[in-house]
């Protein structure tokens, strides 16, 4: 005890003149803050994360939660966060981890990019009016076409093209696993791609039966634990997609703790109830570039070349000579996760401090393969904190051809981002196996949910276009002129290839 | 039963399997493949109950995904032989490279002689699905890492008593399966999380069947095999970095 407690997180109080004592918090709340005792609602402040479920079910407005109102004494250098995690680090000896993507105190540099707008001299277009062309293509297109004029008007194409998969707005939603997040979260999700013409990820979970009716839309991961795949599970999937490496924990594997390993999701990843998944580090048939380029093959070679294949990294220094090795691997895209990509749990340590922003790697990436004249070889799909659609017209401008969101879909279905999805109690029946929590979360109106944004921002995307005089996402992408650089530096310009604003 | 010759000389590896699942869809219940000079990927991905005969050396990734089939090799074979194989049998007279049964599933993987490093890592088990990789001959550094599931058994028969086993990292990080090697074990070269006993007649008859389909497969007399001192190694706990973390 020499260190002590130490001030609330979060305060909560109850406005006793406003409630009405309908129970709902206490019913609702999974953390234990709220009991019924002597016809009063009491409460554990100790023990509230700030999800905001008690909040939005009180019908009467009697909640009320304030962060640190006793915090400590504030200083520059020894912040709140810093001395917090020195007691918890002296009291335990052990590696400090979280949930959700990157707390550092980064500047954004898609905030300091800004789009451009058509004026006078060239005409914006309605979208209301103009087609717009957002169906994207994501895998490998021909170098060159070979066609054979017949008679009349008759073409042969006689270049074999290989599958892609058609998307009709270039935003899909990344891999979450089942395990990670509940089978009702992924199931909303699967319904939304479904409908909205995207797809998804499984992340590496395997694919429970109940999603087979959406399986056309989802990609399925093989990562370094290869949990829950063989031939039938790479054979349903639209696309596959291997895992390397991801923004919110580059370097290191994966650990879903036994408390998430329940009977269904034991079947799923097909190992034993209670135990641990621990993927890897590296894959242990992969210690090289010639190595990757086997493990893209054995999986076309497994599926007979009909599934296009993803090599997913995490964003790191050498990001652009890596994605260069991965065109020439055979993969069919490559996914560019930055530093702010989200995770169920990362060690805080890699989840603040290694890694690049995604707007440098993707700029990096699309130059690189540019440069190299492979940039028809491969795909590039960028995520990790894609927060709305600007971001997405930006990632787009800057070389990407789609993006993945996550936290963003999973905000779409009630997450507060409260960084507490490890504890399997996630009050929103989101990052939790618990299936009463898990029950609260009605897959058809998530859903709507998640397929309503991804279609506002489908949206905002034709209208941003249409405002850039451009009608055609193959004509967006890559297209750096139509960015501006706002109080970057010079160097960062460099990077972007991008001009700074009055240039 | 109807048996399929495939010429392999000079042949691409899509090619070859291309044929290779049409005669299985054509009925074959055995396919002898001729001449097989280092192509991938043989069997990647195949199901069904067909027995293959591979005449010379294949490349890595032999019976990858796998689900069913039998692969008998009369020759050595590249890296990862049977890598996250599902279900069947692949028997390799001969030696095999790195990864060998790397993230096996089910089924088994009998080597002759020996394997290079990496050996059975990650291997895994879910209910009816056991792996099962024995090796006749030696195994190099990092045998059964991550090992979550399954049964390794490494016989070192070129040794009528064997020399204590030394080789790094034997089973580290391993949260499930077990590994039994013939012989005595050095206590160094154990890995986290892995823990070394003489085997008992209990234990012992865990191997039995196995131990006696793989002296049939090969000529040798199981009898004699199981006479020697076993070791085995297992997990200390299923839950190996359970401790390792604290949250924010």
């Amino acid at each position: 005890m020499i260190i002590g407690s130490r001030p609330l997180k979060f305060q909560v109080t109850v406005d006793h003149d406003q409630c009405m004592l309908c129970g709902r918090c206490v019913d609702n709340c999974s953390y234990n803050v709220y009991r019924m005792e002597d016809g009063r609602i009491k409460v554990n402040s100790r023990n509230c994360v700030a999800c905001h479920r008690c909040l939005a079910q009180c019908p009467r407005d009697a909640i009320m939660i304030a962060e640190r109102p006793c915090d400590y004494r504030n200083h520059p250098v020894w912040t709140d966060r810093v001395r917090e995690n020195i007691y918890k680090q002296a009291e335990s000896g052990k590696i400090l981890s979280g949930g959700m993507g990157n707390t550092g105190d980064y500047p954004i540099i898609f905030d300091r990019i800004v789009l451009d707008a058509c004026q006078v001299t060239n005409p914006s277009i309605d979208p209301l009016r103009e087609p717009m062309e957002l169906r994207t293509y994501i895998g490998k297109k021909p170098r060159k076409l070979d066609i054979t004029y017949g008679p009349g008007n008759d073409v042969e194409l006689n270049t074999k093209l290989v599958p892609n998969l058609k998307l009709e707005t270039p935003i899909m939603i990344g891999h979450m696993s089942y395990g990670a997040i509940s089978l009702n979260a992924q199931m909303a999700m699967a319904k939304a791609v479904s409908r909205i013409g995207s797809f998804m990820g499984t992340g590496e979970g395997g694919l429970h039966e109940g999603l087979y009716p959406y399986q056309n839309n989802m990609i399925v991961q093989i990562a370094s634990g290869r949990f829950g795949v063989d031939v039938n599970y790479l054979n349903r999937g639209a696309a596959i997609e291997i895992k390397i490496g991801q923004g919110a924990k580059p370097g290191i594997g994966g650990h879903l703790p036994g408390e998430k390993v329940c009977a269904d999701v034991s079947c799923t990843r097909m190992i034993p109830e209670g135990s641990d998944a621990i993927s890897p580090a590296p894959h242990h048939d992969i210690y090289s570039i010639e190595d990757l380029k086997q493990l893209v093959l054995s999986l076309k070679e497994a599926t007979e070349h009909q599934k296009p294949v993803f090599v997913k990294i995490a964003a790191v220094h050498n990001v652009a000579a890596i994605a260069a090795g991965i065109a020439r691997s055979g993969a069919d895209a490559v996914v560019i996760d930055g530093f702010r990509g989200g995770t169920g749990a990362a060690p805080a340590v890699f989840r603040d401090h290694v890694g690049i922003p995604i707007e440098a790697a993707i700029a990096a990436v699309d130059t690189k393969l540019r440069q190299q004249g492979i940039r028809n070889e491969v795909s590039i799909i960028a995520s990790g904190g894609i927060r709305h659609s600007a971001d997405v017209t930006k990632a787009i401008c800057l070389g990407a051809d789609a993006v993945y969101i996550g936290t963003a879909a999973l905000v779409a279905m009630g997450c507060r981002v409260c960084g507490t999805c490890y504890r399997n109690l996630c009050a929103w029946g989101i990052a939790t196996q618990q299936p009463d929590l898990v029950a609260r979360l009605n897959t058809d109106e998530a859903s709507v949910n998640v397929e309503n944004l991804i279609h506002a921002w489908t949206l905002e995307l034709a209208e941003l276009m249409g405002a850039a005089g451009i009608n055609s996402i193959e004509s967006l992408r890559g297209n750096r002129d139509r960015l501006r650089g706002y109080m970057l530096d010079e160097s960062m310009l460099d990077v972007l290839d991008i001009k700074p604003v009055g240039a | 039963m109807s048996v399929v010759e495939i010429e392999a000389q000079g042949m691409h590896y899509t090619p070859l399997n291309k044929l290779i699942r049409k005669a299985v869809a054509d009925g074959a219940s055995e396919i002898i493949l001729k001449h097989v000079m280092g192509q991938r990927f043989i069997g990647d991905g195949l199901t069904g109950n067909v027995r293959i005969t591979v005449e010379g050396v294949p490349g890595g990734d032999l019976g990858m995904f796998m689900k069913g089939p039998t692969i008998i090799v009369k020759g050595n074979a590249d890296h990862a032989p049977g890598n996250t194989m599902d279900e069947g049998l692949i028997v390799i007279h001969g030696s095999s490279g790195d990864a060998t049964a790397h993230s096996m599933r089910g089924g088994r993987v009998y080597v002759r002689d020996d394997i290079g490093y990496r050996g059975g890592i990650h291997m895994k088990q879910y209910m009816e699905k056991k792996p099962v990789l024995v090796i006749g001959g030696n195994a190099r550094a990092f045998l059964g890492e991550f090992m979550a599931g399954g049964l390794i058994v490494l016989l070192r028969l070129d040794q009528k008593e064997p020399e204590p086993f030394a080789e790094m990292s034997l089973a580290s990080g391993i949260h499930g399966g077990a590994i039994y090697i013939r012989g005595p074990v050095e206590k160094w070269t154990l890995g986290i999380g892995a823990a070394a006993r003489e085997a008992t007649v209990e234990d012992l008859s865990v191997i039995t069947p196995y131990v006696q389909e793989f002296a049939e497969q090969f000529g040798l007399n199981p009898a004699e095999i199981l006479s020697s001192m076993f070791t085995r190694i297992a997990p200390v706990s299923a839950r190996p970095f359970a401790s390792k973390y604290i949250w924010e």
